[in-house]
């Protein structure tokens, strides 16, 4: 194949497009990590569900609540899924997770291992596994447009750019705020966070439902690209998994731009070795841990 | 431990294929020999390793291949397959090694995914059909494994078990050599208390790199069983739920017990089992059971039982 200037751009912003949902999955992820010091393995499963409450909010909604002409949009969903998933993040947090934290962090991997295995194993038995196509795609997100080195679908540039506002908007909440600062401090040392009058339960679940609110969100924005499948959750988060090696969980920039770039390497190689890339993250990870055991931003323990 | 108890469960090896289904018990024998692999990692030596289907089902593919298509006899493909899976061990050990607690359990997921990714897309795997109608040739090259004998009325495949059966011991004893040995003893010391074992002069890094190695050539030697029992080498042998899998068996038997990946390996492969007309609804008691073992059970049922009768199991 030829390599055109052409041929690896589009390639690359179609990885980047890629990239913008291992950096919000794996931003949730290491939201969830700094606080609660566990890994949510049902995060991509969650994921799932967000697309799930989209594509169903769009086509079962109405007819279940007797109003066969309603159909939740895709800019409600937009708003609607991480509601309802964050809501289910926080009935997880509440009702098993808080028992675990006095035990060893695998259990809570462990845990939202057998979480993802329900909800994935849920969805297999009343949906098709190859998947049903999302068609609430808003007319206004149709075609296609110039970016002056190539025609790129309008609504894979939304997705990018409303991507990265949220993740920026996210790291600013918790970098440069107030609310974050408990965040960071709650993090560092819960127990003198706590003696400060802090509810640090309260912020636990809290955010644990917006690190799996996130996920969601970006479960709707993958609905119209995707097929909307019961098993698109549990291919994503071994490779956020593998991102999340890379990055390190310690920052929250890092987790965005780790997973921006590497969805963009991931693009790349599809031009240059078309069978290397569905590896070639992992692939890295291995340079990585090879190279730096830490991970990219990650602080050694 | 009790020596009436291993006899026992000795002959009740022995007598199996006379009293229950021997294709059940046979697959009983792979996934508990593969727990227990796996056990002496995470019960033994404090390690999660979320990849180990890559050893179980990257053996059983070495072994279908040897068997198959090189024609070796099948102690030679079981032989094969095992190395196979130690020499992956010892690569995937000191990538994962490098990295602690929760980020081991991601890093050897990611590596085993590689394995997955080749075993779909590589030549000599078959893809998503698998290694299908994989021989069960013969024993040193003189005794049929194929050979069925009639028991009650049904064809039973004799020699195949008690080649299984065979196999199993020497690798459960293995493991139980290993985990009463002095070194051992070492592994459970890094279990403890990590820093602790770093000033008292041992190679931590190397002790574990040890027991990651051991635990995979094993559970490659039970993938390699399994390929010859079930004529098969097919992707879920090396997908992450067969990892998710043999992590819930060595839970609900018991973490860091002898018995416990026994017990737990007949629990699960007997809901498999008795439960295979429910179709995909499987995963879903699966998942369940893994969040019911972890918030109620933690110890696993022999772990539990060794609480009740205050020994240790």
């Amino acid at each position: 194949m030829e390599l055109s200037f052409q041929t690896v751009m589009s390639q690359v912003m179609l990885g980047l497009n890629n990239g913008v949902f291992y950096a919000i999955l794996s931003l949730g992820l290491a939201v969830i990590f700094g606080l609660l010091n566990i890994v949510n393995f049902a995060h991509g499963a969650l994921y799932m569900l967000g697309a799930y409450v989209a594509l169903l909010g769009f086509t079962s909604l109405g007819p279940l609540i007797g109003m066969p002409d309603f159909h939740l949009n895709y800019w409600a969903a937009l708003i609607v899924a991480p509601l309802v998933v964050g809501a289910v993040g926080i009935v997880i947090e509440k009702t098993m997770l808080s028992r675990l934290y006095k035990f060893d962090h695998l259990y809570g991997l462990l845990l939202t291992f057998g979480l993802a295995l329900i909800i994935q194993g849920v969805f297999t038995n009343f949906f098709n596994v190859s998947g049903d196509p999302y068609e609430a795609k808003p007319e206004i997100l149709n075609g296609a447009v110039n970016l002056g080195f190539m025609m790129f679908p309008k609504y894979r540039l939304w997705v990018i750019c409303i991507s990265l506002v949220v993740c920026f908007a996210t790291w600013f909440v918790i970098e440069r705020t107030k609310l974050g600062s408990f965040l960071r401090a709650g993090t560092e040392n819960p127990e003198l966070v706590k003696a400060f009058g802090v509810n640090v339960p309260l912020m636990i679940t809290l955010t644990y439902g917006y690190g799996v609110a996130l996920a969601a969100f970006a479960g709707v924005l993958a609905a119209p690209i995707y097929s909307v499948s019961p098993v698109m959750g549990s291919e994503m988060i071994i490779t956020v998994f593998a991102v999340v090696v890379i990055g390190g969980m310690g920052s929250i920039m890092g987790s965005i731009v780790t997973g921006l770039l590497l969805g963009m390497v991931e693009g790349f190689t599809k031009v240059v070795y078309a069978p290397a890339s569905s590896t070639v993250i992992f692939l890295i990870m291995v340079v990585v841990l090879l190279v730096k055991p830490a991970g990219l931003f990650g602080r050694e323990s | 431990m009790n020596r009436i108890l291993w006899i026992v469960l000795f002959a009740l090896g022995l007598a199996a294929p006379f009293i229950v289904y021997p294709v059940f018990m046979m697959k009983l024998l792979c996934f508990a020999l593969f727990a227990s692999a796996f056990n002496l990692l995470l019960g033994y030596t404090g390690l999660l390793s979320f990849g180990h289907a890559a050893f179980f089902g990257g053996a059983s593919y070495v072994t279908g291949h040897l068997v198959k298509v090189s024609g070796l006899t099948p102690e030679l493909g079981v032989l094969g397959g095992t190395l196979f899976a130690a020499l992956l061990g010892y690569l995937f050990g000191s990538l994962a090694i490098r990295r602690q607690g929760i980020y081991f359990a991601m890093v050897t997921l990611a590596l085993a995914q590689i394995v997955y990714f080749i075993a779909l897309k590589a030549p000599f795997t078959g893809g998503e059909d698998g290694l299908q109608g994989i021989p069960r040739g013969n024993l040193f090259g003189m005794i049929d494994l194929g050979q069925t004998y009639a028991i009650g009325g049904n064809p039973v495949a004799l020699n195949l078990y008690y080649f299984v059966f065979v196999l199993f011991c020497l690798g459960f004893w293995i493991i139980y050599r290993t985990i009463n040995s002095p070194f051992g003893q070492v592994l459970k010391a890094i279990r403890e208390n990590e820093p602790r074992a770093v000033s008292l002069g041992y190679k931590v890094e190397r002790f574990k790199l040890m027991a990651f190695v051991i635990s995979a050539a094993l559970a490659g030697m039970a993938g390699s069983m399994k390929s010859l029992v079930f004529q098969l080498a097919s992707l879920t042998d090396v997908s992450w739920h067969t990892s998710g899998e043999v992590v819930l068996m060595t839970l609900l038997g018991g973490v860091g017990t002898v018995l416990g990946p026994l017990v737990g390996a007949f629990t699960v492969v007997t809901l498999q089992s008795e439960l295979s007309s429910v179709g995909s609804w499987i995963t879903v008691i699966i998942g369940v059971t893994f969040v019911v073992c972890v918030l109620l059970f933690r110890r696993g049922f022999v772990g539990e039982l060794g609480r009740l009768l205050k020994r240790s199991l």
